[in-house]
């Protein structure tokens, strides 16, 4: 409780956190409020007026519809993506940390081989291959088993601190086995970690997201925001001066990760009281 | 022998390392696409067959089978057949010791799209656009933004305060989102710079006068979307690292000797310089992957746009090929910070750093 009232009184988090309860609540709230109808409403490009708050596509669709869904599909891949590295990085991690030995030499070759390689090859290798049926589903998985590895070595680095403390070694005298140890004495002094590991893991699914959909190796089956920022570039919008057809989209995607950028810097200012004023 | 040189011996070993990452990414690279969908040549020949005759559509598929390395050849390069006129298909094991052979002969197959044009030439045009583009970027925003990190710890204050959280924007701000933004600022609205391409398109690539001035003109936007943005992201790092540093005693001893901020400044930034570039090694990846994103935003003729191009047209052997340069300068690239730091980090001249990745 303290921790929240410390967090609540630290202005970068007050704002982090409203961006991004804005940016949920128009996912969430924005098909109630606004019709979403992605059928041609227009002509090609119409520009923002009578009607059409922020203009229309190529294809002559409502903008506002068609960022209400990106934004719905890019956080639905970004808490998928991070639910599943943020899994995978804590268990990796505080398992390698914790128990040593030569299964945390094996772990670690294996997290520090696959932070080399650029997730962005491996995205696109696999993109590249679902030629078809690429669904946004599986584009979150995949973003999510390729983003694990940075999350598990740094919950390994916090993990493996924690070793040597007093409190394990008591659990241990007391008979406790391994796994319980983990689990009741570990796990609840890196939860506030894995906590912030988890939101840069959802920012990071959503840039990935955007990123791969923006080379064209996007969903097929749904708009996202990336997918839009696309539609933009290969049509020539960019060149062309229609900023409707993808300033939306880039504010908005810039605005809900520097959302939860703030939320975790603001985070590890009240965790680690030296980056304090 | 290399007891008295650990550096020497720390490089030596981190070498080795990035040789094993090589292999592993090389095999990566080889059953990745293959995870999907049957093999390209059925989806290639969906596309092409359509208005061949029979016979046509079974040469040109027996073609892109050998091109793929997918099928058994005899000794003079011929398809071999089974008793009913099938090609013989290779085993993945087979493919999979064919496409090292190949890679390793520099061999990265031929180009679907620029048929009959080789892989290898595409990406060596692509190359050093790349790297002109790339390394100079990532070097001084790296150091530029360090440095204001760095002064950010130390004055804290009204410069801290604004300068802190536009880092952190900077920091958010995807590669192709400030791309597209500064193109349409400076190239739509304002008229001032090229939006896209690394020269102007009449001009024919030499070392002229004017192909360089046009290349520099063109440089500059891409140069600084991908620059500030690198720059903002170390700051950020540099100013906890810098704040970590103000804490400890040797700058509290330094600032009652009443030693000049410069100097201070000097001996924080060495300390914390370490980390940060441990930081770099880390991250180069992810940057490379977003400037070669910035690329196709530019249309930078580098490898950014070459694969951008080769996934268009489905060219599966350019995509391969690029992804793999791509790994290979990322890991030379990591493998140069990593020297770096062994003549850098006094623990590894000491002979303490030796395992540790």
């Amino acid at each position: 409780m303290k921790m929240l009232r410390n967090l609540l009184k630290n202005p970068m988090f007050v704002i982090g956190m409203s961006l991004f309860l804005l940016s949920l609540l128009a996912a969430l709230l924005g098909p109630i409020v606004h019709k979403v109808d992605l059928n041609r409403v227009a002509e090609s490009y119409a520009p923002p007026g009578d009607g059409l708050l922020l203009g229309a596509d190529n294809l002559g669709r409502d903008y506002i519809s068609l960022l209400i869904k990106g934004l719905r599909s890019s956080l639905y891949v970004g808490f998928l993506a991070g639910i599943i590295a943020t899994t995978f990085g804590t268990l990796i991690g505080i398992y390698g940390g914790f128990k040593g030995g030569w299964v945390d030499d094996i772990l670690n070759v294996f997290t520090n081989l696959f932070i080399v390689i650029p997730q962005l090859v491996i995205l696109i290798l696999i993109s590249a291959s679902f030629k078809d049926g690429r669904s946004l589903t599986l584009i979150g998985l995949i973003i999510g088993c390729t983003g694990w590895t940075w999350s598990a070595r740094s919950v390994r680095a916090q993990a493996s601190a924690l070793k040597s403390r007093d409190h394990i070694s008591l659990a241990r005298i007391n008979g406790d086995g391994t796994l319980a140890i983990m689990i009741k004495h570990v796990l609840p002094y890196l939860l506030s970690y894995v906590f912030m590991v988890f939101i840069m893991q959802v920012a990071s699914g959503i840039l990935s997201e955007s990123a791969i959909s923006m080379i064209g190796l996007g969903p097929l089956d749904t708009q996202s925001l990336g997918v839009i920022l696309n539609d933009a570039k290969a049509n020539g919008a960019l060149g062309d001066g229609i900023w409707w057809a993808f300033l939306p989209a880039t504010v908005i995607i810039t605005l809900t990760v520097f959302s939860l950028y703030l939320i975790n810097t603001s985070m590890e200012g009240v965790f680690n009281p030296r980056l304090r004023d | 022998m290399l007891k008295q040189h650990p550096t020497a011996r720390f490089i030596l070993q981190r070498g080795g390392w990035y040789l094993l990452t090589f292999f592993v990414a090389v095999a990566i690279n080889f059953l990745l696409p293959r995870l999907g969908s049957a093999n390209p040549v059925d989806i290639i020949m969906g596309r092409s067959s359509s208005g061949l005759s029979a016979e046509a559509a079974k040469e040109k598929e027996e073609s892109y089978l050998k091109e793929f390395g997918l099928v058994k050849l005899d000794a003079s390069g011929k398809i071999l057949h089974n008793a009913a006129g099938k090609p013989i298909k290779r085993s993945t094991l087979e493919q999979f010791g064919n496409y090292v052979l190949m890679t390793f002969h520099g061999d990265l197959g031929t180009s679907f799209q620029k048929y009959p044009k080789k892989v290898t030439d595409v990406i060596l045009q692509a190359v050093p656009w790349t790297i002109a583009l790339q390394l100079p970027t990532i070097v001084l925003g790296w150091i530029i933004g360090n440095v204001l990190g760095a002064l950010a710890a130390y004055k804290r204050g009204i410069f801290d305060k604004i300068f802190f959280p536009f880092a952190i924007l900077l920091n958010s701000l995807p590669f192709f989102v400030f791309g597209m933004l500064l193109v349409y600022y400076f190239s739509v609205v304002l008229g001032w710079f090229p939006a896209m391409g690394g020269y102007a398109g009449e001009l024919i690539p030499s070392f002229s006068l004017e192909f360089l001035g046009s290349a520099a003109y063109h440089y500059a936007l891409p140069f600084f979307s991908i620059f500030l943005i690198l720059a903002g992201g170390q700051a950020i790092g540099m100013r906890s690292m810098g704040i970590y540093e103000l804490g400890t005693d040797y700058v509290k001893y330094a600032q009652w000797l009443g030693l000049k901020e410069s100097r201070i400044l000097a001996y924080i930034f060495r300390n914390a310089m370490l980390p940060q570039l441990t930081g770099l090694a880390l991250s180069i990846g992810t940057m490379i992957g977003g400037a070669l994103i910035t690329e196709m935003i530019f249309s930078y003729p580098g490898l950014g746009m070459a694969m951008l191009t080769a996934i268009q047209n489905n060219d599966y052997p350019v995509i391969q090929g690029v992804t793999l340069i791509i790994t290979t300068c990322v890991l030379i690239a990591n493998f140069s910070v990593d020297i770096l730091i062994g003549f850098l980090d006094p623990r590894v001249k000491a002979g303490l750093q030796m395992g540790g990745n």
